[in-house]
């Protein structure tokens, strides 16, 4: 059963709400964009798309810190975005131009920003788990009251690398928010085909750690629920569990001819599109009018037309500069 | 002084963890149990468990966990229990610590230090004896250490949490037993092999646990009137091809000695780079000794079967003198 679309009153003031509004239309359209120019092959290799999803990066990652760590995915976009990454450099990457945040060596997959605390772009499922416990044990040992947010799907959930982690950051208490974006397929398959235990909850909750729900497609519930947790992790009450429920409605990859789910059931969930849903909350309560949210998109669409000159235009990372960045230059 | 392989490893982390608020060592039973090898005994009660930290059996959590914490500021020392376990921590080696700075154009490198014992000959069988030192020498992004002698035991560690990026110690398990003299200068220079005995008629090229097994033989050649030069390659990568071109200029033969298994072992890529680098120089084709393609067995008779020993290094030797 799908649940009936997100509605409530939104507890913001207009310019917080329209504010978080944006960001989710910048992910969206920056996104629209990109999976064009995969057609024109203009970026290529693995595109994974966030579309359908922006509410969980733009609720959580606004509930954070400067000072916080995000340790991301391969569907990393819309986190590195609101987490402040210039989109030129995003798209520029993609390019794989030098003017990208990874000088062009990482692509839509490995996005980096030291400035911003954004710890990649990880592709190995499960991989960014363990790093995020070591960036939190750094801050403990250390005596800095920081969080590190560690976005990952559910299915990280059945590698051994998320027990691993659970079990380091509950056994020594880490600043640790675990933040799990249950979107229901792990590329192709479902929830109830690979995991044994279904609930998530339960299964964070096996460490002693604490571990709460959020609708995943409201922006509000996400960023409720991420102030709070991240409160509590804050204060150092050791690492806390976020599911976030929420669906994506594009395919996994580029190359995904989607055989594993029904077309029903992406509208279904498309009915609770995290953007139309908030904005038309954001007009019944008077915080939004049509033409200003007509006017967010117009200004969306113009940065991301404004990061893809900018990605065309930017120079390629010469050749001679290949071995660059292995390690140290002695 | 004398002292032993596992003390100066020992002393190594002590005076790493005296100077430096940043180092701290966690691994399997490195606190209470006071290291597998007993390597890290002591070190609990100085430095508390905040520093000397044991982990639970987690291998990819915690050297995981390592990499984050130096990404994090801190400078650790993961100690992994073999090289066959380290298996299970081979993603995040390979996949994060080694490919991290440069995936991320520059922005990260990763000063993190992992220690593991490897190699036979302790009757351990097939699942904690292998070599597979030659399998993170094939990896871009990490440095590679073999300490051989008492005093790189003592001299790698410093330089090694000094480096900015990733460097893996493989200690010999049949070592931390070994006795020696430290010098009183026992800095090491972890880009450079060492040349451990000179002698002008063939190159033993070596590292690790089959040092003091190719010394030996260079004894027994000594006796037959043949002068081996003993190169200890100890930083398996970058590998310092410059002092192997050197000694084979000056012996026109080798032989290369490695506990791995033959088949894509180090060995097999320093007989590339002598072909690549003193073709010409060479009067008679390289030979190898290496361990035989078995996983390594229990039986005593069998496993000292299975390795490089001095004997099989002298025949070789000989083989390539044509005598």
């Amino acid at each position: 059963m799908i649940a009936p679309p997100p509605s409530g009153p939104v507890p913001w003031d207009k310019h917080f709400a329209q504010e978080l509004l944006f960001d989710m239309l910048r992910i969206r359209r920056m996104e629209e964009k990109c999976a064009e120019l995969y057609g024109a092959q203009k970026i290529r290799g693995f595109l994974h798309l966030y579309i359908g999803e922006e509410a969980c990066a733009v609720g959580a990652l606004h509930a954070l810190t400067p000072e916080d760590a995000i340790v991301a995915t391969y569907r990393e976009h819309g986190h590195a975005l609101v987490r402040g990454v210039p989109m030129n450099a995003i798209m520029a990457e993609m390019f794989g131009k030098s003017a990208g945040c990874s000088r062009g060596r990482g692509g839509s997959m490995h996005l980096f920003d030291a400035a911003a605390r954004f710890y990649g772009g990880n592709a190995i499922v499960g991989g960014g788990l363990p790093l995020a416990a070591g960036l939190a044990l750094a801050d403990r040992m250390q005596g800095r009251q920081r969080v590190t947010a560690c976005v990952f799907g559910e299915g990280a959930m059945a590698e051994g690398a998320f027990h691993e982690s659970m079990n380091l950051a509950a056994l020594w208490r880490l600043p640790v928010l675990f933040c799990c974006e249950n979107n229901l397929y792990a590329m192709g398959t479902a929830l109830g085909r690979s995991e044994s235990q279904t609930d998530l909850c339960a299964k964070a909750g096996s460490y002693g750690v604490p571990a709460q729900k959020a609708d995943g497609m409201d922006v509000v519930a996400v960023h409720e629920a991420m102030k709070a947790a991240a409160h509590q992790v804050r204060e150092g009450l050791g690492p806390f569990f976020l599911e976030l429920q929420t669906y994506r409605f594009r395919a996994h990859s580029m190359f995904d001819p989607e055989l594993y789910r029904d077309k029903a059931e992406v509208e279904q969930w498309k009915r609770r599109g995290p953007i139309h849903t908030f904005s038309a909350r954001l007009k019944a309560e008077g915080k939004l009018t049509e033409g200003e949210f007509l006017a967010l998109d117009a200004r969306a669409n113009a940065q991301v037309q404004a990061a893809v000159e900018f990605a065309e235009a930017a120079a390629w990372e010469p050749v001679e500069d290949l071995l660059r960045d292995v390690v140290a230059p002695t | 002084m004398k002292t032993s392989y596992r003390e100066a490893i020992r002393q190594a982390m002590r005076e790493a963890l005296a100077a430096d608020a940043r180092v701290f060592l966690m691994g399997e039973d490195v606190g209470r149990y006071g290291g597998t090898y007993a390597c890290s005994k002591g070190l609990l009660d100085e430095f508390g468990p905040e520093r000397i930290r044991d982990t639970p059996l987690s291998e990819l959590g915690f050297v995981g966990a390592g990499i984050g914490a130096a990404l994090g500021g801190m400078r650790p020392i993961v100690e992994v229990m073999t090289v066959n376990f380290s298996l299970l921590a081979l993603d995040p080696i390979v996949n994060t610590a080694a490919a991290l700075r440069h995936m991320s154009g520059g922005q990260f490198p990763v000063p993190l230090v992992v220690r593991m014992a490897t190699g036979a000959g302790r009757q351990l069988a097939a699942q904690h004896s292998h070599s597979l030192e030659n399998w993170y020498a094939h990896v871009p992004g990490i440095r590679v250490l073999a300490p051989a002698t008492v005093s790189d035991a003592r001299g790698m560690l410093a330089p090694a949490l000094a480096d900015p990026d990733p460097v893996v110690i493989f200690e010999h398990a049949q070592l931390y037993n070994q006795e020696g003299e430290l010098p009183e200068d026992w800095r090491c220079d972890i880009c450079r092999a060492a040349v451990r005995r000179e002698g002008g008629d063939i190159s033993l090229i070596t590292y690790g646990g089959s040092l003091p097994k190719t010394l030996e033989a260079a004894e027994w050649l000594a006796a037959e009137g043949i002068a081996a030069e003993v190169v200890d390659l100890r930083v398996l990568r970058p590998l310092d091809t410059a002092t192997i071109a050197a000694t084979v200029g000056r012996t026109h033969r080798a032989v290369i000695v490695d506990e791995g298994w033959r088949s894509g072992s180090l060995a097999a890529e320093v007989m590339a780079r002598i072909l690549e680098n003193c073709f010409f120089d060479l009067d008679a084709p390289v030979a190898r000794v290496c361990s035989e393609e078995v996983p390594i067995p229990y039986a005593k008779h069998l496993e000292e079967a299975a390795l490089p020993q001095v004997p099989k290094i002298v025949a070789a030797a000989r083989g390539v003198l044509g005598k």
